[in-house]
């Protein structure tokens, strides 16, 4: 009998082997050809700790601390590893509520249930030190420390923008980010997000099944030490801009200044401000939404984004061209001929100085007609073309009609508006206007639109006699102080300076000769020069005044826009002018009554303007 | 009588030695925790299994220098002393893990259950090497059955159904002196249909069956005879019947092994509660690679991912830091050792002996097969051990007595008991 079946002892080591050869393959199928397994065994034995650097400092040109930072550590948790929670004692030792902790977690969950995310943030150093020792018993969480910004003064918040979490679109565009990631939003911690942010760096650690750090993986091998950030060192004065935030309370509008023979920004002012620190941490949500609902758009920076006509200011320019193009003669005179556009009360302009120092509207009529019909062609319409062209290629060359190479967000920046024919083609068809048409443009009215800076630009060239550099708001960066080379070369207007210095000559006397629309911005001692701008618009005019100073050697250029003011230029926004000229100049300022007022008056008591919001203490 | 020289297979001595000895080293690994503590501190789990391959090896000594009548004349005494320690165990056994198999002498912790395989080994060897007994009577099959039987039942008291499952293992053995090769086919198409009925709608299988049966008799077989048709049609029937009995079954299963099993067939994907340790093993195993990570340096293993990483589930520590290469060589070994076994048991002059073999190596395969098999995720989870290699001192004690009782018998194979 027992060996009758002997031929099964075959069957039963096939039975074996077969077993054995199924096992090795299931084993290649793991081990061999999936990385899945390798891929899960990485994220759940190993936690990559992001280090994160610090964020670059932000100092004002005399090397005083705008912005900084300071320690916050958040609270991460890794779904899965959260085990054997005493939920509510953890919701006590937080100070949350049961309901927004299972929200918290949701969203975690939703996230990832393997890698980390953001349970709570920005706790502070404070309240951290309140629940540190019990975090042991907190399975599945730990901390990560962050920092946030601080602003030293309450000033500046649309120049130096703010920070906030990165977005979808971030992550999509810049492999750098992860969700979580802190990205400059707007202003400088924006445009100079890359220098700002520094590098990250990364710690390997390994984590047992309890969460536990095992140790560096690999006794640390794979780490990466973070990078800090570059420190900018801003063109900003910080004294002249919280005292031009001071003086713009209670208004809306803009303030810009610059240093002309540098183009370096000295303040860059939006009314309504706000302070900056409003923006950051937790409380950052919630005063974003009031800020970004307020109908007085504090969030907007006028001084890029805004596009106004530019009133009589525009004026000086005008003047520039006809003068280089020889269709007027310095000396040219008109008449005050309220028939062909309206004007004041003033005794004919014998020369472009006066012409200028009394803003005679006929006048710069006359002068802007010349420019468009210079009568080269028998055709009004034709010649009207070529006038507009040859007219719009000058003031490009003034910055107007394009937005300025400034180092702050592109972004919502204003291009301001310089028609081209094709504009007035579409409007009325090709060869169906003339100078008739637009000559609104004479006097800084019709289509013509300038944004701010461009406007203080334009005292800068004056100030310059012909030529520019693009303003920008940082000198150097980082510890080898490097430069943006762009921010050297002059742009020339093509004009000859002697005809900058009779410009230069009638913004004297707009402000120190009788007659001059401008006297209110005079500063006992100093050459003061300047135009006033009343933009007319839908609703009360707007007061511009663009001004710099000293006359020869000028060390400080600027332009003031006061938004529906009730007066015009001479009133509201010359005085300003001339306080901030005398703040710079003089580093005081005696007049105190009249800063004073300027100070607290309200333009436009009518319009319902946001106060200074205050940090919510 | 004539006194026959010892003939030790010392390749099988061989095998036992690495298994048992690369066990101990992966215990070592599986439980290490960075701080360097000795492998011979009696403190780590790596260091006790050592104490206990040294009590396993004075026993294989022990085993070796035994007349071997002493084991087909002992093999119902040594029986009934387990069957009696495994009804003891039901009223003395201490809870651990769920499981009632443990029974506690002075504070040494053992289970008999371990031992059970082995002594329903030697008597179910004894039994069918008797001149009287024939394989076709009935009485042979029932009395067969009730040996493998009343051990198995009482292990599944303890609320131990991996061991009893073991007791399956005696199949081949029986096939071998004739059991009917029907009974492997059966099995298998009982699985299949098993899992089919789980995964698939009931209708939609009976259907298909329905369409391999016309297959058959139209064109495979192409005899149409009565006596073909009512024979298909009556398999058709029963496996009908075993499809909506499925459920039955199913629901007769304790939660937690319909889970394992819901979990194997994808059904239930909860990687946190019932699909943790298959989930977590996998892992271990999947970053092992080709070469593996090297000796004590798993990052799973260390970090605790796999819970009975050192008993049950030791198989992840060999994938995760042998890699492919060395859990390959690993099974390579183990089905060497099993295929060498049936050979051993092949040239016994002795029924005893060549039922006994065959014992031995269905046990050991059972094991591999069901361990490895949950380990790598192709059965459900069933937590018994991987023979000489699984942390445990009873498990390595009674499979090396199981072992070396053979290759004693072995050594004087021309010998009749």
């Amino acid at each position: 009998m027992s060996n009758r079946y002997a031929d099964r002892s075959h069957v039963v080591k096939l039975i074996f082997i077969v077993v054995g050869v199924l096992f090795v393959g299931r084993l290649a199928m793991l081990q061999l050809f999936s990385s899945k397994y390798r891929d899960l065994a990485k994220q759940q034995s190993l936690r990559p700790v992001t280090q994160y650097p610090a964020r670059g400092f932000i100092y004002d040109r005399h090397g005083e601390l705008l912005v900084h930072n300071e320690a916050v550590y958040d609270l991460m948790v890794i779904p899965r590893m959260v085990k054997g929670l005493d939920t509510n004692y953890f919701c006590e030792s937080l100070g949350i509520t049961r309901d927004d902790f299972d929200e918290r977690m949701r969203k975690a969950r939703k996230y990832s249930t393997y890698s980390a995310s953001i349970f709570m943030k920005q706790i502070s150093k404070e309240e951290y030190a309140r629940f540190e020792n019990k975090m042991y018993r907190f399975t599945g969480f730990y901390i990560s420390q962050r920092t946030l910004r601080i602003y030293d003064r309450p000033i500046a918040a649309q120049v130096l923008g703010y920070v906030g979490e990165v977005d979808k679109a971030d992550i999509e565009r810049d492999s750098y980010y992860t969700q979580g990631d802190y990205i400059g939003k707007s202003g400088l911690e924006k445009s100079y997000e890359e220098i700002l942010r520094g590098v990250k760096g990364k710690k390997i650690m390994q984590v047992d099944v309890h969460n536990r750090q095992v140790g560096p993986y690999q006794g640390g091998a794979y780490d990466t030490l973070p990078e800090e950030g570059m420190n900018l060192y801003t063109t900003l004065d910080a004294d002249l801009q919280q005292y031009a935030e001071e003086l713009m309370g209670n208004k809306r509008g803009c303030v810009v200044a610059l240093e002309p023979s540098t183009g370096e920004l000295l303040a860059m002012v939006s009314a309504p401000c706000y302070d900056p620190n409003l923006l950051v941490g937790r409380i950052r949500g919630e005063n974003y939404k009031k800020l970004n609902s307020d109908l007085a758009k504090p969030m907007l920076n006028r001084a890029l984004m805004g596009q106004y006509p530019p009133g009589s200011i525009f004026k000086v320019a005008q003047s520039m061209v006809a003068l280089d193009l020889g269709v007027i003669s310095p000396q040219s005179g008109f008449v005050c001929d309220k028939s062909l556009v309206g004007c004041h009360n003033h005794p004919s302009a014998r020369s472009v100085q006066e012409a200028i120092k009394m803003s005679c509207n006929p006048y710069f009529y006359q002068v802007y007609r010349r420019v468009i019909q210079q009568g080269k062609y028998k055709s009004i319409y034709k010649d009207s073309q070529y006038g507009l062209t040859v007219w719009r290629e000058y003031m490009l060359r003034f910055g107007f009609g394009q937005k300025l190479d400034i180092d702050l967000p592109k972004s919502g920046m204003s291009t301001g508006n310089i028609p081209d024919t094709a504009y007035y083609n579409r409007w009325y068809g090709k060869e169906r206007w003339a100078f008739s048409t637009i000559y609104s443009n004479s006097i800084g009215q019709g289509e013509v639109t300038v944004v701010p800076i461009q406007m203080a630009n334009l005292a800068a060239i004056v100030a310059n006699r012909g030529y520019y550099i693009t303003p920008h708001m940082v000198r150097f960066y980082g510890p080898d102080s490097l430069r943006n080379e762009e921010y050297y070369t002059r742009h020339e207007t093509g004009i000859d300076h002697k005809y900058f210095d009779i410009a230069a000559a009638g913004m004297y006397d707009v402000v120190h000769v009788a007659g001059g629309t401008g006297r209110r911005a005079r500063v006992d001692g100093l050459d003061v020069c300047g135009k006033t701008g009343t933009a007319e618009n839908y609703g009360n005019d707007h007061s511009v005044f663009i001004a710099f100073a000293p006359k020869d050697d000028p060390k400080i250029a600027l332009a003031v826009y006061v938004e529906n003011a009730q007066g015009g230029g001479g009133t509201w926004a010359a005085p300003i002018a001339g306080l901030l000229i005398e703040r710079y100049l003089n580093g005081e300022v005696k007049r105190k009554d009249v800063e004073k007022m300027y100070k607290e008056i309200n333009p436009c008591q009518k319009l319902p303007l946001t106060r200074r919001v205050k940090k919510k203490k | 009588m004539y006194q026959e020289r010892l003939k030790i297979d010392w390749w099988t001595v061989a095998i036992w030695a690495i298994l048992t000895v690369f066990g101990v080293l992966n215990i070592y690994s599986a439980t290490y925790s960075g701080d360097l503590s000795s492998l011979f501190s009696l403190k780590s789990f790596g260091g006790k299994q050592l104490l206990w391959l040294a009590i396993a090896t004075v026993a294989a000594i022990l085993v070796l220098f035994a007349e071997p009548r002493f084991f087909s004349n002992g093999a119902y005494p040594i029986y009934a002393v387990v069957l009696l320690l495994l009804v003891a165990t039901l009223f003395l056994a201490v809870t651990v893990n769920g499981g009632k198999s443990w029974i506690e002498i002075g504070g040494f912790r053992f289970q008999p259950s371990e031992f059970a395989k082995f002594a329903t080994a030697l008597a179910l060897s004894k039994y069918m090497s008797a001149i009287d007994v024939e394989w076709k009577q009935m009485r042979t099959k029932l009395v067969a059955l009730a040996i493998m039987g009343i051990p198995a039942g009482l292990v599944l008291l303890q609320h131990d159904a991996g061991s009893a499952l073991v007791f399956a293992a005696f199949v081949l053995p029986l096939f071998r002196e004739g059991l009917s090769g029907a009974i492997l086919v059966v099995g298998l198409v009982a699985v299949v249909l098993f899992v089919l009925a789980l995964l698939v709608n009931k209708y939609i299988l009976i259907g298909a069956l329905v369409l391999i049966a016309l297959f058959y008799l139209f064109v495979w077989l192409n005899k149409r005879t009565a006596k073909n048709w009512w024979r298909t049609i009556g398999l058709l029937l029963l496996c009908s019947a075993f499809i909506f009995s499925v459920d039955i079954l199913y629901k007769q299963l304790d939660d937690h092994q319909r889970e394992r099993i819901e979990v194997l067939l994808g059904k239930n994907d909860d990687l946190q509660g019932s699909g943790y340790n298959v989930h977590q093993s996998k892992i271990a195993i999947g970053s092992g690679g080709f070469f593996g990570k090297g000796y004590l340096k798993g990052t799973i293993t260390k970090a605790d991912f796999v819970p009975e990483q050192h008993t049950d589930f030791i198989f992840c520590t060999v994938g995760e830091e042998w890699g492919w290469l060395g859990s390959s060589l690993l099974v390579a070994l183990y089905v060497w050792l099993l295929v060498r076994l049936i050979n051993m048991a092949e040239r016994q002059r002795s029924t005893f002996s060549r039922f006994y073999g065959y014992s031995v190596a269905s046990i050991l395969f059972m094991h591999l097969f069901v361990n490895v098999g949950m380990v790598l995720g192709l059965v459900p989870v069933i937590g018994i051990p991987l023979p000489f290699f699984s942390y445990g001192g009873s498990s390595l004690l009674a499979f090396t007595i199981l072992l070396f009782v053979f290759i004693r018998l072995d050594a004087t194979k021309n010998q009749l008991y």
